[in-house]
């Protein structure tokens, strides 16, 4: 086992998730779930619609409340934080993206202020730092800086995914939580997000668990996949080995696989 | 007197009211809610603030009322008659002379005494409503100190017009700890709230009230390169001279010339006297 | 640094009542620094399955697959992918690449993720493309545009651009033109010499014949007909 390699399994997980647990009234949500994310790791979660995938990533994100579970970040339950302490984690080591920009994005607010805002709510009290880091950020997703005072109400989908993307970068977060990034976008302008993300990812060392139904955006994002089923995952492990090499029945299903020899 | 119970309200409401003030004293900033009542004059024309004029007053007390700094205004003169009336109490138009002051949207010019309340009227009491139109949301911003939203409108203002334009109603941190909305009085007036007399605020319509105890701690948002201004027009009162007061512009005849006066009609008299 | 044993692969089709199809039984596989295996035999015997297993693509039913120290069949993912970046290379037949990324990006990814500056990283990615005679033109433009040969060059220089000690091909020289694929085998051949482990498949048999050690003929692992 090389340096490098023998560096990397002595790494703690960046997050820990234990026995997840959520229903609504009697009907399962998401159950039992549990994995570790590392480092600069990106780990994706398919399944169809009603799989669970999006609760999970509602209660990871706090926007859900938990049955039952646990979701250690820097050796702490997130789920039993005060309230003013997690969501002050929100809002600076953690980035939250939503399918739908206009969700998280303030439509009323320039692309410099959304961008800005997280800095300000951290203190930032210098307009021309906080601009001139807007800018900066607004470089990064490909937006023209110029169109910084432009409210994202005229801006592109693609542009506004990006958009919401740099909001949420800026603290410089280590976890990104995506539901859905690539939904409702013209293929070309996917491949641009993702080409985008991936550089980010790289740059930035992000660990990411981003939810989707698109197998191709996993395929191309996700170190890992995790694959849901009515609340449950069905399979787990290396991205491609889990697409080209299926286990589950659903998961042969999902991906639709004919099998070469 | 009238067969009104004094001061209008009865007093089972003048006590509720008084609990949300000393509530509202003792966490500065801090909106509580109370049980509005409907008052003989429709929301908007200071049904907050007569409410809470109306738990302030005793029989001994002397009431001025401005609006916009003017005692001689509809809404002035139809609310100091209006607590002669009920409350029988003493009125004045002399800054000097009043125990109460209930103002629409200014300072007085002469400085206010510990033995004074100033009661202001509050259209739209929580200084987060234009960003977060969520009442739950803004009640947790608060609990929370969660404020990074108030600069994103002043950052706004200065990305648009190049400098803080929001001239009235200006945020300011209370006591290190709540955001709060000044009411509408112009931005010149921040620097003055903080005040040997006790400031109260009553948003009827909103069922909200607030307070500052006397010299309260009260601090303008602002950027480090954009620091707050107290503004106000460059000119002089037309009547006294004076350039050191809050000024309205108006024009004084049918050929559009357009003069300064002072705002605070009372000042301006005292000056000229 | 390779050492597959007892290795065993079923596939089981879910959709077709869980019908098992049995493709490797007892495989056994050695291969040491600086060495070239080629796998043969016929279409379907395999090759591709075993090629897949030795990176970690293919979960097996059974056995030992020992790449540089981690074995494959009971490593995390978290281990696989660590191995993969630095240690084990991989040549594809297929390109599978974000639509619009440049094939300089493409073929210098590897080296970024290994944390190498972006503009060495791109340096060397170009240097590869130059001696694989891809016109500097299409460089800044995405691979997926490309011909076939075009393609397969990009993917060759992918997987030669980090001096991974081990290295999987799959018809490394399948759609090129002989001078490309002469500069194909001297990239083999200098991995050899500088002691990387090679697996591949070649039906280009002259190309197999010259830098192939020793062939392995999986047909022996074929399943015997055995109950389902």
């Amino acid at each position: 086992m090389s340096i490098l390699e023998r560096s990397i399994s002595a790494e703690a997980p960046l997050l820990s998730v234990n026995g997840l647990t959520r229903f609504y009234g009697s009907r399962v949500g998401c159950q039992n779930v549990a994995f570790d994310l590392y480092p600069g790791e990106v780990m994706g979660i398919v399944g169809e619609s009603g799989s669970g995938k999006s609760t999970l990533l509602s209660c990871l994100a706090g926007h859900l409340e938990t049955d039952a579970g646990q979701v250690v970040y820097n050796g702490q339950d997130v789920l039993t934080l005060p309230e003013p302490a997690r969501r002050r984690l929100m809002r600076t080591d953690w980035a939250f993206v939503h399918q739908h920009a206009r969700d998280g994005l303030r439509m009323n607010v320039s692309a410099g202020g959304n961008v800005g805002e997280r800095l300000m709510a951290g203190g930032a009290r210098h307009y021309g730092n906080i601009r001139k880091t807007a800018e900066d950020w607004l470089e990064r997703v490909e937006i023209d800086p110029g169109r910084i005072d432009d409210r994202p109400s005229a801006f592109s989908g693609g542009m506004q995914q990006r958009l919401q993307i740099a909001r949420g970068l800026v603290t410089g977060p280590k976890l990104v939580l995506m539901d859905e990034p690539t939904g409702g976008l013209d293929v070309s302008v996917q491949a641009r997000l993702l080409d985008l993300l991936r550089g980010l990812v790289r740059r930035m060392g992000l660990s990411v668990v981003i939810v989707t139904h698109d197998i191709g955006v996993v395929r191309l994002l996700a170190d890992r996949l995790m694959v849901m089923r009515h609340g449950q995952v069905v399979e787990h492990g290396l991205t491609d080995r889990v697409l080209d090499d299926p286990q589950h029945a659903y998961t042969q299903l999902l991906v639709n696989s004919v099998l070469p020899t | 007197m009238s067969d009104y119970n004094f001061a209008y309200l009865d007093e089972p409401t003048k006590k509720m009211i008084r609990r949300a003030i000393l509530k509202g004293l003792a966490v500065p900033g801090y909106q509580v809610p109370f049980a509005s009542r409907e008052m003989p004059m429709p929301y908007g024309w200071g049904t907050g603030g007569v409410q809470v004029t109306a738990a302030c007053l005793t029989p001994e007390d002397t009431l001025k009322v401005i609006d916009q700094g003017a005692d001689d205004t509809t809404n002035a003169v139809s609310i100091r008659s209006f607590f002669a009336k009920v409350a029988g109490v003493a009125t004045t138009t002399r800054t000097g002379e009043a125990s109460v002051i209930q103002t629409r949207h200014r300072i007085p010019e002469t400085p206010l005494r510990s033995d004074q309340i100033l009661v202001y009227q509050v259209p739209i009491p929580e200084p987060l409503r234009f960003l977060e139109p969520r009442e739950t949301e803004t009640r947790r911003m608060h609990a929370l100190e969660e404020y990074g939203l108030m600069h994103i409108k002043l950052y706004e203002d200065i990305a648009r017009h190049g400098a803080i334009a929001t001239a009235y109603a200006y945020p300011a941190l209370v006591n290190g700890r709540h955001v709060f909305d000044p009411s509408p009085i112009p931005r010149f007036d921040n620097p003055r709230l903080e005040s040997p007399a006790i400031q109260l605020f009553g948003a009827g319509r909103e069922q909200r009230i607030y307070a500052l105890p006397p010299f309260t701690r009260v601090q303008s948002l602002d950027f480090d390169d954009h620091p707050f201004e107290a503004s106000k027009a460059d000119g002089a009162c037309a009547l006294c001279g004076a350039t050191h007061t809050y000024l309205d512009e108006i024009v004084a005849d049918d050929q559009g010339t357009r003069r300064f006066q002072c705002s605070d009609t009372d000042y301006c008299m005292e000056r000229r006297a | 640094m390779i050492r597959v044993e007892n290795l065993n692969k079923d596939f089981i089709l879910h959709a077709q009542g869980g019908t098992k199809i049995p493709v490797l039984r007892g495989a056994m596989l050695t291969v040491k620094a600086g060495e070239c295996v080629a796998l043969t035999g016929s279409s379907g015997s395999g090759k591709s399955t075993l090629l897949r297993l030795l990176q970690g693509n293919y979960a097996p039913a059974g056995g030992v697959i020992n790449v540089a120290g981690l074995d494959l069949a009971t490593a995390t993912p978290r281990e696989v992918s660590a191995l993969r970046r630095a240690t084990l290379g991989y040549v594809s037949q297929f390109l599978r690449v974000v639509p619009r990324v440049p094939a300089l990006d493409v073929v210098a990814e590897p080296l970024l993720n290994l944390g190498v500056d972006e503009a060495e990283a791109r340096e060397r990615a170009a240097t590869l493309l130059a001696r694989l005679n891809l016109p500097e033109r299409l460089w800044g433009l995405s691979p997926t545009t490309f011909s076939g040969g075009e393609q397969q060059r990009v993917n060759i220089a992918r997987g030669f651009v980090h001096p991974y000690p081990v290295l999987l091909l799959d018809e490394p020289t399948a759609s090129l033109d002989p001078v490309n694929r002469a500069v194909v085998l001297q990239l083999i051949r200098d991995a050899k010499a500088r002691g990387a482990a090679l697996v591949g498949i070649f039906h280009d048999a002259p190309a197999r014949a010259e830098i192939a050690d020793r062939e392995v003929d999986v047909t022996i692992f074929a399943p015997q007909a055995e109950p389902a």
